[in-house]
């Protein structure tokens, strides 16, 4: 050791922020190395819409991700019969903002709630819902794994209630009863413009009221605020759910500006105006702040309760290697 | 942005994520490793301008015979700009000192498997809310600057543990030698490395659309292998500023002088560009890698017991779980299984000649499970 030689001693101890000379160690940089991993992959985001025929569903998808991503604009005609048992068709796009991919697929449940009977309605829904579970599920268990899985799980449910202004209808009841424990479910009110703002809120009102009379927890559930922050946030925006929609694809002029609208005889009603409908709000919770959570709760929470309860449901579980080919289900 | 009419906002999903990643917190796992007296704590204290050996006690060569080689681990929370980092340092005190060392990276190499182990056990197990990753992400293997090159214990060491962790190899105490000396050094070294078959950590390519900045600091990155550095706890006044460094007689070696040695290379790479992708190459290859192994060799264990049981008479309607070859089983699944062959191992007659029949039986009637290295792209 040195011992005739003048040093100094270092800066000794735990760092908090580095220690006061060369102190930058560079440990925030990481966020920079995952955003860019997360460009690079893109991400799926999948999204099912449940409401019998006619309520605008297609609109509002269409509306809400600003292109023409819902299966009525993939070809399909506009006036097609209503079909005798629920059916579940799914369409995909990739589309591009700001240099992120996202693979979005929107599912739609035509035929649910048209029928006469409309009794189990629900039922070609929830196994839809299971079967992406089990597509993954198995993926998971594989020997050899695939780097990144493909993720078909519905991350949210839109669930239609019509603008009746008086009460939740007992399908709406049982549908999210028995829906809310697999996915997440994000109830609207849709064509809000045939009630007023009063008549709105005291819709909405009766229709909070009832679904916690009937255990029903929609997303985001109040079990699964991480903290404070997050029950704060989360707070404010169960206690303005049911969010009350507007969808539109047609362009009007108002003020000089051209808005997203419908017209009548005594206005223009502006799908993005606040003071109009609460489709901006829809939007920002649904694809500006939540969207990641969305699919966290359905991954951490509704995937691994699929998940234990297939493991303990012992046995059921089928082999797979990468040299078999996939069963199917019995 | 918002004013953009097409603007939907799922560009946001990155914020989204990384909000959620920074309230949780980040965690990396480093492993030292080589011969005493190479520097590896001071530089560890240097990287991350920890004190982490404070109360260390040096051992004389005496008590040094005895020792064997041991895994000790140092948990240290480090805080910057509001995100927060759990580090985990790995040492391997007394690799390499003893007289005949044989095997040593032994010790290594089976811890590095029980972290895998305990994290498959994990992720195979009913409740996976809290689990723990304690899988190692990079390994700094320390190459003394005074041999040739590669010394026998350097490359049985890589070789060992190459497709178990990412290692990065250091060229120690690099103030020894003279710039040109590392230079041919690195040279040799890197040489050797490829000559022994080494798989060391891979930085990955640079995309097409990266600035050519970026793509020449890419570069001179891949070149640079081994670093050559030279750690430092103390800091010295050199021309007026006071910088971490050595003080010789004839000079001050400055260890943030990129001139001088690579720390900060080393630095910059392990925890400024390439730590995701060091916890990202640890889960998607090296993990995978001993997963698979494992599902296959007690695929291999299930089959065999199989086909044991298939030619006694007892078998048929006597099934344990149907427990299928390539699925992941919990501990008290396991646990049943295991119960269920010893009871049916006891109840069968002690006689040792049909089960040499057996076993002939069992060797055609194995497949031959495909190397899934094969198939994983690096």
């Amino acid at each position: 050791k040195n011992k005739g030689l003048q040093v100094l001693k270092a800066n000794s101890g735990f760092s908090s922020g580095g220690s006061t000379l060369l102190g930058y160690i560079g440990i925030d940089t990481i966020i920079e190395q995952m955003r860019k991993k997360t460009m690079k992959t893109g991400f799926d985001f999948n999204i099912m819409v449940v409401g019998p025929s006619g309520l605008g569903k297609s609109t509002l998808v269409n509306t809400l991700f600003k292109s023409q991503v819902s299966r009525k604009s993939a070809g399909w005609a506009r006036d097609e019969k209503i079909p005798k048992t629920v059916e579940i068709k799914s369409v995909s796009h990739v589309i591009e903002e700001g240099g992120v991919k996202m693979k979005l697929t929107i599912v739609d449940t035509p035929g649910f709630g048209d029928q006469i009977n409309n009794d189990n309605c629900w039922e070609p829904i929830s196994k839809y819902i299971n079967e992406q579970f089990e597509k993954f599920l198995k993926e998971e268990v594989n020997i050899t794994r695939k780097k990144r899985i493909p993720d078909t799980r519905v991350h949210c449910c839109l669930y239609f209630i019509p603008p009746t202004g008086h009460c939740l209808r007992q399908l709406d009841v049982e549908f999210m009863r028995r829906l809310s424990h697999s996915v997440n479910i994000i109830p609207v009110i849709a064509k809000s413009d045939t009630m007023t703002i009063e008549e709105r809120q005291e819709f909405k009102q009766r229709v909070r009221k009832e679904l916690e009379n009937n255990g029903i927890e929609f997303y985001p559930q109040k079990e699964f605020d991480d903290d404070m922050e997050d029950k704060s946030d989360n707070d404010k925006i169960r206690e303005t759910m049911p969010f009350a929609v507007v969808g539109s694809d047609k362009e009007h002029q108002v003020n000089g500006k051209r808005v997203l609208g419908r017209k009548t005889a005594w206005g223009i009603i502006e799908v993005e105006n606040p003071n109009h409908c609460e489709f901006a709000q829809l939007r920002d919770f649904l694809i500006r702040s939540h969207l990641q959570d969305l699919k966290e709760v359905t991954h951490n929470i509704h995937y691994e309760t699929y998940r234990a309860k297939r493991l303990n449901d012992n046995g059921g579980l089928h082999p797979i290697s990468s040299n078999d080919t996939q069963e199917k289900n019995p | 942005m918002d004013q953009d009419k097409e603007y939907v906002g799922f560009a946001t999903l990155p914020n989204q994520v990384h909000r959620k990643s920074v309230k949780k917190g980040f965690d990396f796992t480093l492993m030292v490793a080589g011969e005493s007296g190479l520097g590896k704590s001071t530089l560890v204290n240097s990287l991350f301008l920890t004190d982490l050996y404070k109360d260390r006690k040096l051992l004389n060569a005496e008590e040094r015979i005895t020792q064997t080689v041991e895994i000790t681990k140092h948990t240290v929370d480090i805080e910057e700009k509001g995100v927060k980092l759990k580090l985990t340092i790995v040492d391997t005190p007394g690799f390499g000192d003893a007289v005949n060392n044989t095997e040593c990276w032994k010790s290594v190499a089976d811890y590095i498997d029980q972290q895998f182990e305990q994290y498959f056990r994990d992720e195979s197990g009913l409740n996976r809310k809290n689990i723990q990753d304690n899988r190692v992400h990079c390994c700094l293997y320390f190459i003394s600057p005074f041999g040739h090159g590669l010394r026998p214990l350097d490359v049985e060491f890589m070789r060992a543990l190459h497709e178990k962790v990412n290692i990065v190899p250091i060229l120690a105490k690099a103030d020894t030698l003279t710039p040109i000396e590392v230079k041919k050094k690195k040279f040799k070294i890197r040489e050797e490395i490829e000559q022994y078959g080494i798989k060391i950590y891979q930085f990955p390519d640079c995309d097409s659309d990266e600035d050519e900045e970026f793509k020449q600091q890419d570069l001179e990155l891949k070149e640079s292998i081994p670093f050559a550095v030279i750690g430092s706890n103390t800091v010295v006044e050199a021309k007026g500023k006071r910088v971490r460094g050595r003080l010789y007689p004839w000079g001050i070696v400055e260890v943030e002088n990129s001139t001088h040695c690579d720390f900060i290379k080393l630095r910059n790479m392990l925890v400024r560009t390439h730590m995701q992708d060091l916890k990202d190459v640890t889960r998607e290859t090296h993990y995978e890698n001993y997963r698979a192994q494992c599902i296959q060799s007690m695929t291999r264990m299930v089959v065999k017991e199989r086909n044991r049981n298939k030619l006694t008479r007892e078998s048929g309607t006597d099934f344990p779980i149907p427990m299928v070859p390539g699925v992941a089983e919990s501990e008290t699944e396991k646990l049943i299984r295991e119960k269920d062959e010893e009871v049916r191992h006891a109840d069968r007659a002690p006689d040792s000649v049909p089960d040499r029949e057996h076993e002939s039986h069992q060797s055609s009637e194995q497949q031959e499970p495909s190397d899934p290295r094969d198939d994983r792209e690096r």
